[in-house]
């Protein structure tokens, strides 16, 4: 009786505003993200983001016949599943809102999705969830992240020492929940495209020596070492009782390894060895720096690309639908990410809705050169890094 | 040729490394037996008066850098040993003045020194860290190898290489000197002898116009002396860190009472009984196996018993079946 009576009051407010000319041409986008808790220092900016997007294309008036677009916010905490699903539970009941740029952590995020947007069928694009559990969740093709997952990574080292003709390797990973969540993914994916893993061990930060950990590794054998570590932790360790001991030469270093202090520790020793982080060449990244100091916040926090690109890809994928339903639109998102059409930069969504008006296609590339792969995911983009000379440079973006 | 390949991977990675760390707590459970077997009791800041040692090396060995010293190819911190010594010297007589007299002269049970040494343990473990920090300091330098693996490979043509570094080399022919001169000191000079007569028989001793003060006293220099060059060995083998001083005292201890406490002899061979379990029972097999075994026998799994994590089971174990099966220890020394 409670639930009838409930619908019945939202279904009079709905249509409410709905007959309410003024409200007809305004769509509502949720920003669910973490205001408080253990990342609001983020959160600030990467909600600007979200919403300089949406302005653009409010400003722009060519949203579906001048239709615009007015964010609505709602705290995350990042942490409380409880309070989470009930900030969105009021996002989509009470607001209305047509579609959710968030949540921020893997936590809430999966909580929001599995109790509230997908039960709803509202759309949500995560700026910043990169648990690599997330892409196997049940979504009903409602769930987005134009972050990388954190699996990611290790299949992109994966595919590039095969191509550097590297076979067999031995991996050591930090005793922690990056370290050993990236040394899985590494492995299988290696695994899977026909590379031996002859060895894994973990190896614990802040330990004199390392040298019984190598022992282990390089009985192990293998033609290099990854070291899935830390460069202000054991991972120097590692290479350096590595070399010592004459086990390896070569190195495999993920993200957490590249850093000044690796060139300046070992120098030209440890030439000829590979690493992936992650990075972007797109101009994007540097139109949406200019695009935020313009705007007044700062830029060059982690995640504000990816806000950005996320409301941004909802309204596009809204005009490609002609509505603003997420049953109708959910299915244009990917089409709107990837090739083939015309590429589009930060600040150019006038000129993407137009296109997308006038019958043609975009290639959403934005400030994190957004490219969905598999269940609607960020394939993130990387820098390959070769250590040559002793200094640390790139190679290549992949 | 495989055989030797076998030969030599197992001495990279186990004697080489063991040596090394066998010499480091041997010197280290010499301290503790030196204290065992005249102050009659054990001292829980051995740990922690190493890392003092070591602090005060580091500091010299820095302010030597500083000004330009240097005795390449050799590290610096063999130059900075002997004040380190003194200060290190400083301290514990310091201590010993300013506590354990106290308890001396009380005729306190040597449980009750015990914990007293741990009171000591943690105002160090505190004054360590106060002056020097709490991270990883490298104060190392010179030249790092004695033997790189490529040059090895290149002179025998073998697969495997075999590296002795600087530090390794210094630690062991440093441990050597060192044993020989305190063995030397012990029988053939009036102190020592006046030292192990305190030792065997503290009310004879005193009778025969020993005086109990002066033992005491060149007891703690010895020991801090010990306790420095055990310190900065370590830290120029590995690096230093207060904190690993402090979980030294586990194997040192181990060493001290598998040897026999009391025994000066049984402190040297505890030393590296235990540093060569921790070692071969940590390190993982395969590779020396594969060159062993005919073809089709060997191993496809690491043959590593024990993962290296559990580094410090090893002394644990030892030190569990010692108590149970020969509390005197290897050498008979006291009863614990």
């Amino acid at each position: 009786m409670k639930k009838l009576l409930m619908a019945s009051a939202a279904t009079a407010l709905i249509a409410g505003s709905a007959s309410a000319e003024s409200h007809a041409n305004d769509v509502k986008l949720g920003v669910i993200l973490g205001f408080t808790g253990p990342i609001e220092s983020l959160t600030p900016s990467m909600a600007a983001s979200a919403e300089m997007a949406m302005k653009e294309v409010s400003d722009s008036g060519k949203l579906l016949d001048g239709k615009t677009v007015t964010p609505v916010r709602a705290d995350s905490t990042c942490v409380d599943a409880a309070a989470a699903t009930s900030a969105a539970e009021r996002l989509i009941t009470s607001e209305g809102v047509k579609g959710i740029m968030g949540a921020d952590c893997s936590g809430v995020t999966g909580a929001i999705l599995a109790s509230v947007a997908m039960p709803n069928g509202v759309v949500m694009i995560s700026p910043s969830a990169t648990s690599p559990a997330l892409s196997d969740v049940e979504d009903a093709g409602m769930f987005f992240r134009t972050s990388p997952s954190d699996a990611r990574q290790g299949q992109v080292l994966a595919d590039l020492l095969i191509e550097k003709g590297l076979n067999s390797v031995a991996v050591t990973y930090t005793n922690n929940d990056y370290g050993k969540g990236l040394a899985d993914s590494f492995s299988s994916a290696y695994t899977a495209a026909g590379g031996t893993v002859t060895g894994t061990a973990a190896h614990e930060d802040g330990k004199a020596d390392y040298s019984a950990e190598v022992g282990a590794l390089a009985s192990a054998g293998g033609d290099a070492l990854v070291v899935a570590g830390y460069v202000d932790q054991g991972g120097p360790g590692i290479i350096r009782a590595s070399l010592d001991s004459g086990a390896f030469d070569t190195f495999v270093l993920p993200d957490g390894m590249i850093g000044a202090a690796l060139e300046d520790t070992f120098g030209s020793d440890i030439d000829g060895s590979i690493g992936t982080v992650p990075g972007t060449e797109s101009a994007g990244a540097s139109k949406i720096l200019e695009m935020a100091t313009a705007a007044g916040f700062n830029g060059e926090g982690p995640y504000v690309g990816e806000s950005y690109d996320a409301a941004a890809l909802m309204l596009l994928a809204m005009q490609a639908a002609g509505s603003v339903e997420s049953a109708d639109y959910a299915g244009k998102i990917m089409g709107v990410a990837n090739a083939p059409g015309e590429k589009i930069y930060p600040g150019e969504l006038a000129k993407a809705l137009e296109i997308i008006a006038d019958g043609g296609e975009v290639d959403y590339v934005g400030a994190t050169a957004v490219e969905f792969i598999g269940g609607g995911e960020s394939a993130g983009s990387y820098k390959e890094i070769l250590v040559e000379g002793g200094k640390l440079t790139t190679v290549a973006y992949r | 040729m495989d055989f030797l390949n076998a030969v030599v991977a197992l001495s990279n990675y186990v004697v080489v490394p063991a040596m090394a760390y066998g010499s480091q707590l041997a010197l280290g459970a010499l301290g503790v037996t030196l204290i065992y077997g005249i102050l009659r009791f054990s001292n829980f800041a051995h740990g922690d008066t190493m890392a003092f040692g070591t602090m005060a090396v580091v500091m010299v060995t820095w302010a030597f850098q500083a000004m330009g010293v240097s005795i390449a190819p050799l590290p610096t911190a063999l130059l900075a040993l002997p004040f380190g010594i003194a200060i290190c010297a400083a301290l514990v007589l310091g201590t010993d003045r300013l506590v354990y007299r106290f308890y001396r002269a009380q005729k306190a049970k040597p449980v009750i020194l015990v914990i007293v040494s741990m009171g000591v343990m943690f105002v160090l473990n505190g004054l360590v860290r106060f002056i020097i920090g709490v991270d990883d300091q490298r104060f190392g330098d010179g030249a790092r190898l004695i033997l790189s693996a490529r040059d090895f490979k290149k002179m025998t043509g073998l697969d495997e290489g075999l590296v002795i570094k600087t530090s390794q080399g210094l630690t062991v022919l440093t441990a050597v000197i060192v044993v020989a001169w305190l063995y030397w000191f012990l029988t053939h000079t009036r102190s020592g002898k006046s030292m192990r007569a305190y030792s065997d028989n503290e009310d004879l001793a005193l009778l025969s116009g020993i005086n109990p003060e002066r033992v005491v006293m060149i007891t703690w220099i010895i020991v801090a002396a010990l306790a420095t060059i055990a310190g900065t060995l370590y830290g120029l083998d590995k690096s230093f860190k207060p904190f690993t001083y402090f979980q030294l005292l586990l194997p040192i201890f181990a060493a001290a009472i598998v040897g026999g406490l009391g025994s000066p002899l049984g402190a040297i061979a505890g030393g590296f009984v235990i540093a060569f379990s921790e070692v071969t029972v940590t390190y993982a097999w395969k590779k020396v196996l594969v060159y062993l075994l005919p073809e089709g026998l060997e191993p496809t799994g690491l043959v590593q018993l024990l993962s290296t994590d559990y580094k410090f089971a090893v002394s644990f174990v030892i030190l569990l079946i010692v108590l149970l099966f020969r509390p005197t220890g290897l050498f008979a020394g006291k009863s614990v």
